[in-house]
């Protein structure tokens, strides 16, 4: 997802903490203005809300109401605009739009939670354990987080998966697996800033496991860097396999998903006819952008009501 | 310093080879055999085992890597099956336009971000910073395969400003055509980048502008505007470099979309063609090439910190 | 530069500090840093302004200048410069007077050199924007200043970078860089502190000897009652944002009353002073200043505090001798304690 071979700026992650969306600002709380509160707000919750809507309804698509979203049924109009009986309208290949965004959304939701699910535990995991230990294990595993890190992800992830196959599954594990190193380095960054203080030690002076002392000490600790930047790396692998799905790599047709939408109607804008179906592109965008957004403000949200943003190095 | 570019050499040396190795590999991640896919399964098995042997690959793997190698530093990155020229070609022609989109794009988003970072942050947290924090945020969830479409929709396709795709002109046929047809492209790509420069900037800035040696700017009776540009800026600017080798990758996603979007010729939209015909050597070619780029430019970008703040090479 | 005599700027004192007050709004409170303090000061004398941390003599010294942060500090009173009025000033007028009138060092040079630029830069910008020097005249002139703030082979550290100095020769170059245009009043804030002792001795030397030569005025703040010992004219004690006491240099120590004074003289640590002498801090701590209690701020602290200390603020009131005021109901002298039993310091202190 990066590609920083810069071992001198490791905190800079944590800077991109910022950049990547869960704004620091230098002596007050969240990127969306005004100092932190020390409350999460309705706006947080609208947000957490909007996610949570998605997920169930792409757990319950299969029991609604729904138009197949495969099928090219030619008994419907075709390129309608909203109406009662298809509420968002359909695509050229006479489609519920409506239907088809909600069971696109699984994929985006599966390869985003999935393979930060992933990314965490491989990347995660030997993070905390390697700045806790440091030494010849920490060594190692940096540098291979480096070595990963350095090639470009999208690169890799379309090679891998042109020669390895589209399916669902593969394209959320090469995902994770790329995901990994900028995880490991942000865990290893936050574990680190907690490993040397004073309260660790006393767990060791105590007679406490490495074990205990990694869940209980120092796992609650850094367990607000770990939400907060996995929801944005959430959002950031939804992203790239958004950009996959458009560029016609992710998940292959007719299985529907957001980036396969886009790519449809990205294809008939250069048809040039001037008469596309402006519901084809607006639909999926929307949906998209209100899935990137809300992600985007719930982690800041949390990242500031925790006050994340002193994890810098 | 001498010893610092030592070491990030050798890294560089050892990232590449690794990169290579991975992209040598690619092929063997086919199901079966590579010559059997390459051939489809129509094919004779006879054919298969020519092919086989005509591409080495009946030799013992670490062999073949050597080969390979061997053949790519000579230049020879492999031919395409389908229209036959060589890769080698197929790259040159098409990453001009990649390096014109990206240049173009960041130094549009440098052009916006630098100066409403400075302005923010000269009063952090008040309206104006607060309007642009929240705007910065939205792009975020703006990435251009979202917001390429929507802004091709409506200027291209609905209101003519900007030329729809497939209409891309060589800078050689004329240059003012030429920026015309990349103008919106490197608009889609510039948003993301302005996000992310704005932010850390700003950030940066006003955690410099409280340092003391900016009060005692202040003291000698120096403008706002020359304490922003000639002494905060410079200390500030170390992330946002940072950065740039960052979005590098950001901005590769970003360029394969409006390439595909407006079917511009350059490396995405060979690579995705290349993909679509199974020319796996092509692909093979193109992700090595931009993979090592990409590496390159990280190691580059990393010299250049210590040109900017001579801080980094002391540690 | 030329500076014609101007008749009515001649008569007025070079610095005029009147019942200057600055308070902070925090989310606890006001915060009175500054509660009204005045002063003179004029061409060629020296004002120390002596107190602890907290007691206010940063801000003091930052708000005569003007360099509080705009809109974080309110002020009110009086500051004139050569009797322009120059408190809350709007910013351009104040930037020409910074540099070219007024000028400060700061202290921890360390924070207070752009890291990032070149010290030969750091102190010819000033030279080419206000003085409109060319590159080579600014050079000169950079270089000449360099010779005379004592720093050795001037054109190598020309382009040295703050990180490869050492701490004296850093403060130094930031001395060089408040003098370059010529400034007629030095704020100097703490400029040994964190520097070591034998190089402290030296830079406050160099600050005295420049003083002389260019005739300027300047005021020293510092902890340390011993660096204003030999080197002021005139000293303030500064406690909890009030002025506690006020006098010339050496009336200060031959009639020490306020207990504060004395307190703050006890605690120097005298290197004639047998081995394994106690140092002798003072008890407690700086008051709130958000709440400051009623009565004589210092009177918690105060060994000789009586009843009406701690429910009526004294007043600063004239002594005896002409120009001594000092803010206490039972000034030493009126106790009978001899001040000196401290051994009236001057010329002893540890700078």
């Amino acid at each position: 997802m990066t590609d920083m071979i810069s071992p001198q700026n490791e905190g800079l992650e944590l800077a991109l903490l910022g950049a990547a969306g869960s704004g620091s600002t230098a002596g007050s709380g969240s990127v969306l203005g005004a100092p932190a509160k020390k409350r999460l707000g309705p706006f947080f919750w609208i947000c957490a809300g909007w996610i949570g809507l998605i997920i169930l309804l792409a757990l319950i698509a299969n029991l609604l109401p729904l138009p197949n979203p495969d099928f090219e049924n030619y008994a419907n109009p075709q390129n309608a605009g909203p109406a009662w009986g298809h509420l968002l309208g359909t695509d050229d290949l006479n489609r519920d739009i409506f239907s088809r965004l909600l069971f696109g959304s699984r994929v985006s939701l599966v390869v985003g939670f999935g393979g930060a699910g992933i990314g965490l535990i491989l990347g995660g995991l030997p993070a905390m354990y390697a700045a806790y230990r440091r030494g010849r294990v920490d060594t190692a595993f940096n540098t291979i987080s480096y070595a990963v890190l350095a090639f470009p992800a999208i690169v890799a992830v379309i090679a891998i998966g042109e020669f390895w196959g589209h399916q669902l599954w593969k394209i959320t594990l090469v995902i994770g697996v790329f995901s990994a190193p900028l995880i490991f380095r942000v865990v290893r960054a936050s574990t680190l800033s907690y490993a040397s203080r004073d309260f660790v030690m006393a767990a060791k002076a105590l007679g406490a496991s490495d074990r205990r002392i990694l869940g209980r000490e120092l796992l609650p600790n850094i367990l607000p860097t770990i939400v907060s930047f996995g929801l944005i790396a959430v959002a950031t692998i939804i992203v790239l396999e958004g950009t996959l799905a458009f560029l016609g790599l992710s998940v292959p047709p007719p299985t529907p998903s957001w980036g396969n939408m886009l790519n449809e109607s990205a294809s008939l804008l250069s048809g040039g006819k001037g008469q596309t179906n402006p519901w084809l592109v607006i639909f999926p965008a929307t949906a998209m952008f209100s899935l990137l957004f809300t992600l985007n403000v719930v982690a800041d949200k949390l990242r500031a009501y925790f006050d994340v943003a002193e994890v810098k190095l | 310093m001498g010893t610092y570019i030592a070491k990030r050499a050798v890294l560089l040396v050892l990232i590449v080879f690794f990169v290579s190795v991975a992209a040598f590999f690619l092929v063997h991640l086919l199901p079966g055999n590579p010559s059997v896919a390459i051939l489809g399964p129509n094919d004779t098995p006879q054919n298969a085992a020519i092919l086989n042997h005509q591409l080495g690959l009946d030799k013992p793997l670490a062999e073949q890597y050597f080969i390979w190698i061997g053949h790519v530093f000579q230049g020879n990155l492999g031919q395409s099956f389908t229209t036959h020229e060589t890769t080698t070609s197929v790259i040159s022609q098409s990453y001009p336009i990649d390096v014109e989109l990206i240049i173009f794009s960041q130094l549009m988003a440098a052009v916006v971000a630098v100066p409403l970072a400075m302005k923010a942050s000269r009063r952090p947290n008040r309206l104006f910073d607060q309007l642009a924090n929240s705007t910065a945020f939205g792009m975020l969830a703006l990435p251009p395969f979202v917001i390429g479409p929507v802004l091709v929709l409506i200027f291209a396709v609905h209101w003519h400003v900007f030329p729809g795709p497939a209409s891309y002109v060589p800078i050689t046929q004329g240059f003012w055509s030429n920026i015309h047809t990349m103008l919106l492209p490197s608009i889609v790509l510039a948003l993301g980048s302005i996000v992310v420069y704005f932010r850390l900037l700003r950030n940066d800035l006003i955690a410099t502008l409280q340092e003391d040696f900016i009060t005692m700017a202040r003291s000698k009776g120096l403008s706002d505007r020359r304490i922003l540009w000639r002494h905060a800026l410079r200390p500030s600017s170390v992330s946002v470099l940072a950065s740039a080798g960052v979005t590098i990758s950001g901005l590769i996603a970003g360029t394969f979309v409006v390439e595909l979007l407006l079917q511009l010729p350059g490396l995405g939209f060979q690579l995705i063609s290349a993909i679509n015909q199974d020319d796996y050597t092509v692909v093979q070619g193109i992700t090595l090439v931009v993979a090592v780029a990409v590496v390159l430019i990280n190691f580059v970008f990393d010299f250049i910190f210590t040109v900017v703040d001579p801080r980094i090479a002391r540690d | 530069m030329t500076r014609l005599p101007d008749p009515s700027v001649q008569t007025a004192p070079l610095l005029a500090v009147d019942d200057l007050r600055v308070s902070f709004a925090t989310p606890q409170g006001e915060l009175r840093a500054v509660q009204g303090v005045s002063l003179t000061l004029e061409r060629g004398k020296t004002l120390g302004i002596v107190g602890e941390s907290g007691s206010g003599k940063t801000v003091l010294s930052r708000a005569i200048m003007g360099l509080l942060p705009q809109g974080s500090a309110t002020q009110t009173g009086s500051v004139r410069y050569q009797g322009q009025e120059i408190l809350n000033a709007p910013a351009k007028e104040l930037r020409r007077l910074w540099g070219t009138q007024i000028a400060m060092v700061f202290q921890d040079p360390m924070t207070s050199l752009n890291p990032v630029q070149r010290i030969g830069h750091q102190i010819t910008e000033t030279l080419k924007l206000h003085l409109k020097l060319g590159r080579d005249e600014a050079k000169e002139t950079a270089l000449s200043l360099l010779m005379q703030v004592g720093i050795p082979s001037p054109v190598e550290r020309y382009d040295a970078y703050p990180t490869q100095l050492s701490g004296g020769m850093r403060q130094r170059v930031i001395i060089a860089i408040a003098l370059a245009c010529a400034p007629r009043l030095l704020m100097a804030d703490e400029p040994t502190t964190g520097l070591d002792v034998t190089v402290q001795a030296q830079i406050l030397d160099l600050l005295s000897t420049l003083q002389r030569d260019r005739e300027m005025g300047m005021v020293l703040v510092t902890h340390d009652l011993g660096v204003v010992a030999t080197r002021t004219d005139e000293i303030i004690v500064m406690y909890a944002g009030n002025v506690v006491e006020r006098a010339p240099t050496s009336v200060l120590f031959s009639r020490m009353s306020m207990p504060y004074t004395e307190a703050l003289l006890r605690s120097i640590p005298r290197i004639g002073n047998p081995s394994h002498t106690r140092l002798q801090a003072i008890e407690g701590r700086p008051p709130n200043l958000i709440a400051p209690p009623a009565g004589c701020p210092f009177a918690p602290r105060c060994p000789y505090v009586q009843d009406k200390c701690r429910r009526e603020k004294p007043p600063l009131v004239e002594g005896v001798v002409p120009g001594h005021s000092y803010a206490c109901w039972f000034p030493l002298q009126t106790q009978g304690a001899v001040a000196a039993g401290a051994g009236a310091g001057s010329g002893s202190g540890s700078a």
